[in-house]
């Protein structure tokens, strides 16, 4: 079960309130009209499911309710940060190569 | 009765406390302080239950969580029944009744033996899969037998009486087992004032050193241990949990500890105290001091009762004061395995001799063989037991000499005269933690066994786990990693700190060998078990690689090895050495299969805890709830919420119920408890526009006072909720949606706000439980809601259809929307939900006169099928967009904003002829009700597989109309009015119907507009 920091509201909190909501950094096409079919299809059904560094969304559904960002290590489970809405990673799967120590989840 | 293998002094047992326990309804004596196995062994049971597979007889092996044949079924009572309880870790209490979970008819005399004896070569691995695959209808045949036969235990079939609870735990510093290296880890991390958890499986701490001859900083081991247990009690910031095993190992040092508080005392807890308890625990750091398990070496025969680790022989003597026989004969490995050997002659019994599998050059010698010899024991060097004789009970064994790499035989065999072969093939480090969250062991040469690999997890190890067998190091090991785990979670401390001392000894290296080799080829010779629990064989293994099974997690499987309860504690790493020997690769090379949770059998109370009856699932209750419980209603769930289903009066069917009730509205009013569906309160200068976004219509026209209608879709175009929306003043609206689709439809306003426009203002809030929503609904809905309003004017002129109004109802303040959900006059009156019974009971009381008629979701499903109304989820299933519903008049294509959907219905093959549309059916057979769910054919006749056009979504009868109804998806269903379609029906007839629009009463809509 994770141990997730919530950016929000500044504190660890358990897995069991947090809803996890699909990739994260999927911007919803401006333009809906001007896309193909082909291009609807990919932003709607389409997802990279990587082995190692993630970005997920996440949202603290039974507490603040906010949205907010994930980098996550989908074999390791580590969750290497968390960042608001409309923040870039500090960390990618270019970078985390040579980041091999992950930030430290502390708290408790 | 006399317990014939109790030594008549020693042992942590209390000789004054004779207790009594039933073994397959027989009683026998024991202390205070035994375990059932060691019970079991001082009275001289040899055979406690029968093999999974070849049904020979076992007897106890082991003396802790790694036993593979001591499994019992527990309890005095039904509903106490607890299967695959370990006889070994289970502790003795006055009137404890057990049985062997294998065996029938009985342990001793076995049906099943006949066959094993004589099904030697006839059960091969994979014996399941290979005879009873086929034919596969068979299978139920099969299995009765064979799970009868195997015996795996039972669960009862009462209610578990006992009570469970879960604690939640922060802690700083979790240490996994309290030997020397998880107790010298306790001190430092306590002394430093972190929050520290100790768990260990046992019913004392001190794990090995429970029955270990030791000293530690000058006195006997337990002497230190006691003085470690007292300093900690002190500690206010230390949990000490014995009992506790510490089960899973989950990601982000969250751990599960399974503690059992009462099981040692009762077959059941007192009323009101806890029987076990799930500790969850989130802790900074982790010590892992799990120890290790001593390995049995594999050898002909080795599953004879008698056959034991030569640990557990040790343990039984030392710490329970039984000797579990009267002639030893002991193979090792190892110069530890030498100790039991003393501890028997130290008991007075005899030891035949020790077969040190080592070869020594010359006259070498060693201090434990010197010591041996001081004893007048004898040592044979480069000697291993090839086969065991005898059958309940070992009688012989046969030896032989080994060459150095201990892969070949030479010289003659010879037979030694013996009751007990004790094996030490060495020790396996308690690894399976380490791996619970995806951690890779790794093998280790020197150690001779898989160690901790690399980890995520903040966590450190000592002693055994990581091959430190030796005291002294286990110790020194624990005072670091303890005082390094307090430090690493931010607290003051020496990392320096002395470490207890222990006397440091030197020790011969220990031989790697697994698989003892016997004359005859393995496939030939007698049965080398390598998973007791199991019946996995050293011919099995071998075989299954002749087979092609290269993977370790192949030959896993195939065989079976690991299998068990036990999850191959014992026989694992044996299992391994065969694959690897048989593929001539390297252990490293063929892997290891990895160890998940739990570590032990926990039983499901524990897991539960108090979450079970009442509590398994949360109730909701609307503030009606009392009252339709006193009239008699019945309830469906929907979502979370207890809905009245109908009201039944005395001695009407449910079909009755519902004809009653359709009618009343129909011909003058029926009250519906609306309170449940979902309320979003909805403010802000962007809150128009939003919605104009997430519905298929436009609501920028949409006045204040005003309701509407809207469907919501996905970014598919497909419908995945409906409501109406009220607009409460130019920033502020107040959101309906179905029951069931509340909080997910939340979710959806607030990801949309939230990451995709956050410029725009709007604000979301759930009120469902805010507002009690009385429905009045029928011809004199406004007559009787006339009477209870105290201020507003009702009539048709001043408060129009889909208007709303706020009023005082009965002093109360309420909002009252005209809106219908049945197609008839209809007024939904809110008010605060604490005043919802009151305002319930007035409507009530004032409609008394019109036969105001209670109904439930039944009935409403009826009166809006009459109307062709849609229930979201029900005649929807997130595949079908507002135009396959004939909702193309609530999908607004002129908005400027690409509402959510907009793009997703224009798809190509959302636009396409031949889709599926909601139409209406009348049966040709007015009185036949089509089962919903039934497909539609255009030829009943058609040979099977039939070309299906769709499916009943919706089908009841309607009283008011007299007739059938239903609503169903048709092919192009839309251009097909008036057509007939039929429906197959499982007893093969089909029922015939016409396509029709699915408005049944009343097109225009005349009837709510009065």
């Amino acid at each position: 079960m994770f141990y997730i920091y919530c950016p929000h509201c500044e504190e660890h909190r358990e897995e069991e309130e947090f809803h996890a909501a699909g990739e994260a950094h999927i911007p919803r096409p401006l333009d809906p009209e001007s896309c193909s079919d082909k291009e609807w299809g990919e932003y709607m059904f389409f997802r990279t499911n990587p082995r190692g560094i993630h970005h997920e969304l996440w949202v603290h559904a039974v507490g603040c309710r906010k949205f907010f960002n994930m980098t996550r290590n989908t074999q390791s489970y580590e969750i290497l940060e968390v960042y608001k809405i409309g923040e870039k990673p500090s960390i990618t799967s270019a970078a985390a190569k040579l980041q091999a120590q992950s930030k430290v989840q502390e708290g408790v | 009765m006399a317990q014939q293998n109790r030594l008549i002094e020693g042992g942590r047992i209390a000789r004054d406390s004779v207790i009594n326990f039933s073994y397959n309804g027989k009683t026998y004596p024991g202390f205070v302080g035994d375990t059932l196995a060691s019970a079991m062994l001082a009275n001289g049971i040899d055979v406690i239950g029968r093999s999974f597979k070849y049904s020979r007889p076992r007897g106890i092996v082991a003396a802790g969580a790694e036993e593979p044949n001591a499994i019992m079924q527990l309890g005095a009572t039904e509903a106490t029944q607890v299967p695959n309880v370990r006889a070994t870790q289970q502790e003795l209490f006055a009137g404890l009744v057990c049985q062997a979970t294998n065996g029938w008819p009985n342990v001793e005399f076995d049906m099943m033996s006949s066959l094993g004896s004589v099904g030697a070569s006839v059960m091969p691995p994979g014996f399941y899969y290979k005879t009873f695959m086929y034919p596969k209808s068979m299978w139920n045949t099969y299995e009765k037998f064979i799970r009868k036969a195997a015996g795996l235990g039972r669960s009862p079939l009462e209610a578990d009486p006992d009570r469970y609870d879960h604690y939640n735990q922060h802690a700083d510093v979790v240490i996994v087992g309290a030997g020397p290296a998880g107790l010298s880890a306790a001190l430092q991390a306590g002394r430093s004032g972190a929050r520290v958890i100790i768990a260990d499986e046992q019913a004392e701490f001190g794990g090995a050193l429970l029955h270990s001859k030791e000293s530690v900083n000058g006195m006997p081991a337990m002497a230190w241990v006691a003085s470690v247990v007292a300093e900690l009690a002190t500690l206010d910031n230390v949990i000490m949990l014995p009992k506790s095993t510490v089960n899973g190992y989950h990601d982000h040092n969250f751990l599960t500890i399974h503690q059992r508080c009462t099981d040692h005392i009762a077959d059941r807890a007192e009323a009101n105290v806890s029987r076990q308890r799930m500790h969850r625990v989130r802790t900074k750091w982790v010590v892992l001091a799990s120890g290790s398990h001593e390995r049995p070496l594999v050898y002909g025969n080795n599953d004879v009762p008698g056959c034991m680790l030569a640990d557990a022989v040790s343990t039984y003597i030392n710490r329970y004061a039984v000797v579990p026989g009267k002639q030893l004969v002991l193979m090792t490995t190892n110069d530890g395995g030498y100790q039991a050997a003393f501890d028997w002659h130290e008991a007075g019994r005899e030891v035949v001799a020790i077969l040190d599998t080592r070869s020594y050059k010359g006259d070498q010698t060693s201090a434990v063989i010197n010591r041996a010899r001081e004893l007048g024991i004898k040592v044979l060097t480069g000697s291993a037991v090839v086969e065991v004789q005898g059958s309940k009970r070992v009688s012989a064994v046969s030896i032989s000499s080994l060459n150095s790499q201990g892969d070949k035989l030479v010289g003659d065999v010879t037979q030694l005269s013996c009751d007990t072969v004790a094996s030490s093939g060495g020790w396996s480090p308690a690894i399976h933690l380490s791996c619970h969250t995806g951690s890779r062991p790794v093998w280790s040469d020197e150690v001779i066994g898989f160690i901790p690999g690399d980890t995520v997890q903040k966590q450190l190890i000592a002693g055994a786990i990581g091959g430190a067998f030796d005291l002294q190091t286990a110790l020194a090991q624990g005072t670091k990693a303890g005082a390094q785990a307090a430090s690493n979670a931010g607290f003051d401390i020496d990392l320096d700190a002395a470490a207890p001392t222990a006397e440091s000894v030197a020790e011969t290296a220990p031989m790697a060998l697994f698989h003892i080799p016997h004359p005859k080829e393995t496939s030939r010779a007698p049965k080398q078990f390598v998973d007791l629990q199991n019946d996995v064989t050293a011919a099995g293994i071998e075989l299954a690689t002749r087979e092609g099974f290269e993977s370790i997690e192949h030959v896993k499987r195939y065989t079976a090895l690991g299998f068990g309860t036990d999850q191959g504690k014992l026989g694992n790493i044996n299992g391994m050495a065969i694959a690897a020997k048989s593929m001539n690769k390297t252990i490293p090379e063929t892997g290891t299969t990895i160890f998940r949770p739990n570590y032990t059998p926990v039983t499901f109370g524990a897991i539960a805890g108090r979450n079970c009856g009442e509590l398994f699932d949360p109730k909701r209750f609307s503030a009606m709830h009392q009252w339709h419980l006193d009239n008699g209603a019945l309830f469906e769930d929907v979502g979370n919420w207890k809905r009245p289903w109908y009201f039944p009066q005395p001695g009407e069917s449910m079909q009755q119920s519902l004809e009653r009730e359709c009618l009343a509205v129909r011909d003058s009013a029926g009250v519906l408890d609306a309170s449940t569906l979902g309320k979003i309160d909805i403010q802000g200068p962007d809150a128009r526009e939003f919605l104009g976004r997430v519905y298929t219509n436009a609501w920028a026209k949409l006045a204040v006072g005003k309701c509407r209608y809207g469907l919501m879709c996905g970014e598919d175009g497909m419908v995945f909720d409906d409501g109406v929306t009220a607009c409460l003043a130019d920033n502020h609206f107040v959101m309906t949606t179905t029951t069931g689709g509340a909080a997910r439809v939340l979710e959806w306003l607030e990801i949309y706000q939230q990451t995709e426009w956050p410029e725009l203002q709007v604000y979301f809030n759930t009120v469902t439980d805010h507002w009690s929503t009385i429905t009045v609904t029928g011809p004199n809905a406004r007559k009787i809601v006339d009477e209870v309003v105290d201020d507003i004017d009702l009539s048709n002129e001043a408060f129009k259809y889909m208007d709303w109004k706020a009023a005082t109802v009965m002093g109360v303040p309420a909002r009252i929307f005209r809106i219908s959900f049945t197609g008839e006059l209809s007024y939904e009156i809110n008010v605060q939900a604490n005043y919802g019974m009151r305002i319930w009971e007035a409507v009530m009381d004032k409609g008394a006169a019109f036969n105001l008629t209670p109904y439930g979701t039944e009935t409403m499903h009826i009166l809006r099928a009459e109307k062709g109304f849609i229930i979201a989820g029900q005649d929807t299933d997130g595949s079908v967009h507002p135009y396959d519903l004939g909702m193309g008049w609530a999908v607004s294509q002129k908005k400027p904003f690409s509402f959510i959907g907009k793009r997703g219905m224009a798809r190509e093959d959302c636009v396409k002829e031949d889709r599926k549309q909601l139409v209406g059916l009348m049966t040709v057979d007015p009185k036949k009700v089509i089962p919903e769910g039934s497909q539609a054919v255009d030829d009943p006749k058609q040979a099977i597989p039939m070309t299906m056009l769709g499916h009943v979504t919706s089908s009841y009868y309607s009283a008011c109309l007299g007739h059938s109804i239903a609503m169903a998806y048709i092919r192009n269903g839309h251009k097909r009015m008036g057509e007939t379609v039929f429906y197959p029906q499982a007893d093969g007839s089909a029922i015939e119907a016409t396509i029709c629009s699915p408005i049944f009463l009343d097109p225009k809509g005349e009837r709510q507009n009065v």
